[in-house]
Parts: C-alpha cells; structure tokens; sequence
C-alpha cells in the first residue's frame, strides 16, 4: 500500500484567550499529493500562519489528524517535531533570516549540523545546493554582502540541502523587489518541474498564481480555490 | 549508546566553532564578562599561592630551628624556685636528652673607657649550646666547661657590641666592664644569630657569658628557662611526657611548676592559623568569583533575548532542544574558561611578583590552579545554565513571531 503523503483531517486550532476562547483554524482538511504545487492564500489573520505552523511541524493542531509522509503528526512532542522538521521540511521565510556571522555556505550547512552530517559532507551537499540555486560564486560571501534575491536564493538553497519532502516557503518574496520576485518563483516553479513538494503561504494573488494549485484561507476556514494557474 | 556519544562529541565540536563565532562576534561585551571571571581567579591564586609560600618559608625555618628541641620555663613553687646546676645534670644524664641548654638573662649596663651603654641584654649560656650552634663563634674561642665551672668573667660578643665599643681595636682578649665587673672579651658572634631558636624563645642577646656568670651576676642559684635538646630517636611528643615526669619528681608533683614547650606544636599552631587565613582570604576572593559568574550570566541572559530570532531559526531548522542548549552553554563556559586560565596567568605572576618581594618561597601550587580551573569551569556551567536552559525551551513560533 502506498503511504499517505500529506492529509490533514478535521484540523482545528483553538487558542485560550482569557475566559474566551481564539477559533483560529476550523476543520481544515487538505490533502496534497508528491510533487505538487500549492499556494495558500490568505489575507493577514485569516490563521494562515498557523495553519504553515502546523504544516511545518512548529506546532501541533487542538483537534484533528495529520499525517505527514506515512507518520501521524498530531500527538507528537517536541523532540519528535524537531526530527520531523530536520528530515522532511524545508523552510523558507519571508526576511530569508540567514545568520549574519556565518558565510552563505555556512548558513547552508546548518541544518545539516543538527541533523548530525559529517563536515566534508556537509560541504560537499551545501556547495552542490548553492550552484543549483546559481550561487556558486558568492559561497564565501556574509549575508550583508548579498543583494536581497541572493539571500533569499541562500535561504531556499537551506532549505533544500536537507533534501526535505516538502518546501515550505512564507511570504518568499513579501520583501523583494517585483524582478527579484519573480526570479525566485522562477527557481521554485524549476524546482517543482524536477519533482519537489512546493507548499507557498501568501496574501498575494499575483504571487499565488505562480502555484499549480490555490487554496484559500478566510477566517480560519479553507476553500479550494481550484487550479489558479495555467497549467 | 556509541553512536549517541559520537554525536555529542561532534555536536560539542560544533557548539565550540560556533561559540568562538559569537565571543569574537561581541568582542567588547566578552572582554568584560571575561574580565569579571579572570579578577576573580586571578585573587585566588595569587591569594592561596602566596600564602603557601609564606607557610611554607615559616615552616622550614622553624623546623630547621626547632626539630627536636623543647623549651621549658620554670615558675617553680614555695620550696624551689628553679633547677640547680645538679638538677640540670641529672636531666642530662636522661636517655631521651642529648643536652640542656639554659638560659639566664639579665640587662646590665655595659662600659668601656668612656663608652657607654645601659640595658645592654646579656645572656648566659653553657657549652653545649656553642657545642649545638658551632656557626654561632665567627672569631676566638667558645665558653668551655672550665669557664663554666669557674664562673669565670669572659664574654662574647656581637658585630654591633664590637662597633660600639672598639672602633678601631681588636677586641680579643680586651676588657669590657658588665655591671662595673671586668670581662675578658673571648669570641665574637657571627652575624646571623638572631635566627638561633633560642634567640627567637627568649629574645636576642649582644652580650654571652657562660650561664654560671651569669647566674652569679643576676644573684641567683637556680635556672629559670632552660631548652632541651632530644636524642635520635624521640618525638616531641614523647620526649615532653619523659620530661615531664620528671620535672614533676623535682618539683615534688606540685601543680604548675613548670611549663613545657614544644616547637612542632608551635609549628602546628601557627600553620593551621596560616591554613585559615588562607581559607578566609580564599574565601573573600570567591565573593569576586560569584560576581563574575552573575556577570556571565547577565550576557548570557541578554544574548538569548538578543538572538531569539536565531533560536527559533535553528529550531524550525530542526535543532533539538539540547542542542540549543549545549550551545549556550559552551559559549559561557568558554567564557568563564578564558577567564579561568588567563586568570591562573595573572594570579601566579602576581603571587611571583609578591613572594619576590617578601622573599619567601614561590611554589606553583598545583592544588591552587585546579582549583582555579575548577571553580571557572563550575561557574561557567551554573551560571550558564539558567539561560541556556530559557535557549532552548524557547517556541520557536515565538521566536520566529519577533522577526
């Protein structure tokens, strides 16, 4: 039988406020196969946020069933969260938040680091990362010396040394200039075309456009939005 | 269970190049957390080394002086006063003693021609004493026993006597007048005199005459202060008790008669006094420790806050809490560990610097640095746990938020 790849069933997220109580996501189901492309798109507090925490093993739902590659996601603790996180998820954010002391080459091994990859590997598969991204000339380069695209493009080549199941990108280009943007989800449409699970959190229909497949996120609730692209 | 410890060794490798990243990266603020750390140890050592040098001078001299010899002073009672010559001969003639030495002491008024000094201190002395201290005599002769048994007038004298009293004149075989008496002058004292045992029990004299003179001169009959020298063979311990008996056989085992001393229990004394000393000062310094230990802490509480951003990053790229937490603590034991050593440095240098100019012994006290890298490493490790432990309980959605 084939493992189950990505399903979330009757998720819903509840955060205690006071006496009341904050519905942030209310059964949310949503199924994604391998090698998909999907958008999320949602204006600001519409939960989205928490629904990629939840998407990105930061956080587990108050209610419902997660299984991410095979393994029910839901009841795990943190420790099994962070495994999770190290082997199947690679994040990218909105401000790429690469460690100012540490080299573009550098800020690739990390995760590497903690999911206990020997030295020369580590750099082996970081500089194999940052080429693919077109990055092999600033590989020595500190992040104040890269223009914002670069780091962005550090960012995603991060996020994929691991060789995570899905990228789970917020926001990728929520603080680049509209070229840049552009050349970034020309990088992610690429990367999908060569089989990555591509998973985009945004609130901008433009950006959004550039999945395969949209969902919408309004007041918690999920919406398929159908196929938003031009596949 | 080896493959768990092989990751925690490359694991600690990793938090050590990264903590070197971040001290250099705040090279200001590290300098001063380091600086509270290095003072701190650095007055530990100094404090423990120098002190042990000090013990460690005071105890050889008095054990160069003071090995197996005991000193007794007699008050005596009603019947008898103090020991007579015969007293002294039957404790002579004791197995566990090798000699007695008495002492009798007096002040008088010194002259030669018209020089003249009073309250010169004269001491009497008997052969053995100049048998025991042969360095004692740098000119001339000793007092002999026919000196002794003659109660003759002969006297030696110290450097400073001879300027005083014959500028420009061989002293020997010269006159001296002690209380209006005539003295022949027989020998010269060396120098260094005064760091006899004897002179240190009862003061240093510039005038030796044999103890019989001396005796004649204060008016008396009996000795008052004497020391004795043990045979091969027998501790303080042992000789005091066979002494003591009998001394109380003499004094007919009246109470309070006499009083034994013992060298080695002065040393005792004086190095479980130094010991405490050196405690409390150590004591003292470790206040400075625990200061530097809250100055790590401080940075290290203020570097988690600061690089909230960066714990959360490293969480969502899948760190473990404890290894999060093992890297905030390398870094603060790192910096408490730089301090440590520096401080090791600067605290012997210091404690050098001090011996040299007290002149005593300056020993490396390997106990001091063990100590010292200890007490850092401990400090490093408490201090640096609190936050290291606030590292990595940190949400990582929290911390990604404040981005």
């Amino acid at each position: 039988m084939m493992q189950e790849f990505f399903r979330m069933t009757g998720i819903h997220k509840i955060y205690p406020l006071g006496d009341e109580e904050l519905h942030v996501l209310k059964d949310i189901n949503l199924h994604i196969q391998q090698g998909e492309y999907l958008s999320i798109l949602g204006p600001s507090g519409s939960g989205k946020s928490t629904l990629m925490n939840i998407i990105g093993c930061l956080d587990t739902p108050s209610q419902g069933s997660y299984i991410l590659h095979g393994r029910q996601v839901d009841d795990m603790n943190e420790k099994d969260l962070a495994r999770l996180r190290s082997k199947e998820i690679g994040f990218v954010f909105q401000n790429s938040q690469l460690l100012p002391r540490l080299t573009a080459q550098q800020n690739v091994e990390l995760p590497l680091i903690y999911a206990d990859v020997s030295t020369r590997e580590r750099r082996r598969r970081a500089q194999e990362m940052l080429e693919r991204v077109g990055l092999s000339d600033r590989m020595g380069h500190y992040p104040n010396q890269l223009s914002g695209g670069q780091q962005q493009r550090v960012a995603i080549a991060r996020a994929l040394v691991g060789n995570p199941s899905i990228l789970l990108a917020d926001e990728p280009t929520g603080a680049l200039d509209q070229n840049t943007g552009k050349q970034v989800m020309q990088l992610f449409r690429s990367l999908n075309d060569e089989g990555r699970t591509v998973i985009m959190i945004t609130h901008d229909m433009n950006v959004a456009a550039n999945a395969r497949r949209t969902v919408h996120i309004i007041d918690g609730e999920l919406t398929e939005g159908g196929d938003a692209g031009n596949v | 269970m080896f493959k768990k410890v092989m990751q925690f060794l490359r694991m600690l490798r990793e938090c050590f190049v990264m903590s070197v990243h971040n001290i250099l990266g705040s090279r200001m603020r590290s300098f001063l957390t380091i600086l509270g750390i290095l003072i701190g140890v650095a007055a530990v050592i100094a404090l423990i080394t120098t002190v042990s040098g000090f013990s460690g001078s005071l105890s050889d001299s008095f054990s160069s002086m003071g090995a197996g010899t005991l000193t007794v002073s007699v008050s005596g009672s009603e019947l008898k006063e103090g020991l007579s010559s015969a007293d002294l001969d039957t404790l002579t003639a004791m197995d566990c003693v090798r000699g007695v030495t008495p002492t009798v002491s007096l002040k008088a008024r010194v002259s030669r021609g018209d020089a003249y000094e009073s309250s010169i201190s004269v001491s009497g002395r008997n052969t053995f004493y100049f048998r025991e201290n042969s360095e004692l005599v740098s000119r001339g002769r000793a007092i002999t026993p026919v000196d002794e048994s003659n109660m003759s007038y002969v006297c030696l004298i110290t450097p400073e006597m001879m300027e005083t009293f014959f500028f420009g004149v061989d002293p020997l075989g010269e006159t001296l007048y002690i209380s209006g008496i005539p003295f022949q002058v027989i020998g010269i004292l060396s120098d260094d005199t005064t760091e006899s045992l004897t002179s240190l029990t009862s003061g240093s004299s510039d005038i030796l005459v044999p103890y019989t003179t001396a005796m004649r001169l204060n008016n008396v009959n009996v000795v008052t202060s004497f020391t004795v020298y043990l045979a091969d063979g027998y501790d303080s311990e042992t000789g005091t008790t066979l002494l003591e008996e009998e001394l109380d056989r003499m004094f007919s085992f009246e109470e309070d008669c006499f009083t034994v001393t013992n060298m080695s229990g002065v040393e005792d004394t004086m190095e479980s006094m130094l010991n405490m000393v050196s405690a409390l000062l150590a004591g003292i310094a470790s206040i400075a420790l625990v200061v530097g230990g809250i100055g790590i802490m401080n940075m290290m509480l203020t570097t988690v806050t600061e690089r909230t951003v960066e714990i959360g990053l490293k969480k969502a790229l899948g760190a473990l809490p404890w290894q999060i937490q093992t890297q905030f603590l390398m870094e603060s034991f790192m910096l408490s560990m730089i301090g440590g050593i520096v401080g090791i440095l600067i605290g012997l240098i210091l404690s050098y610097t001090l011996c040299t100019v007290m002149e005593t012994d300056f020993a490396i006290s390997v106990g001091a640095i063990a100590l010292g890298a200890g007490f850092s490493a401990a400090v490093g490790i408490i201090f640096g746990w609190a936050p290291a432990r606030k590292a990595s309980k940190l949400n990582p959605i929290d911390a990604l938020r404040s981005m």
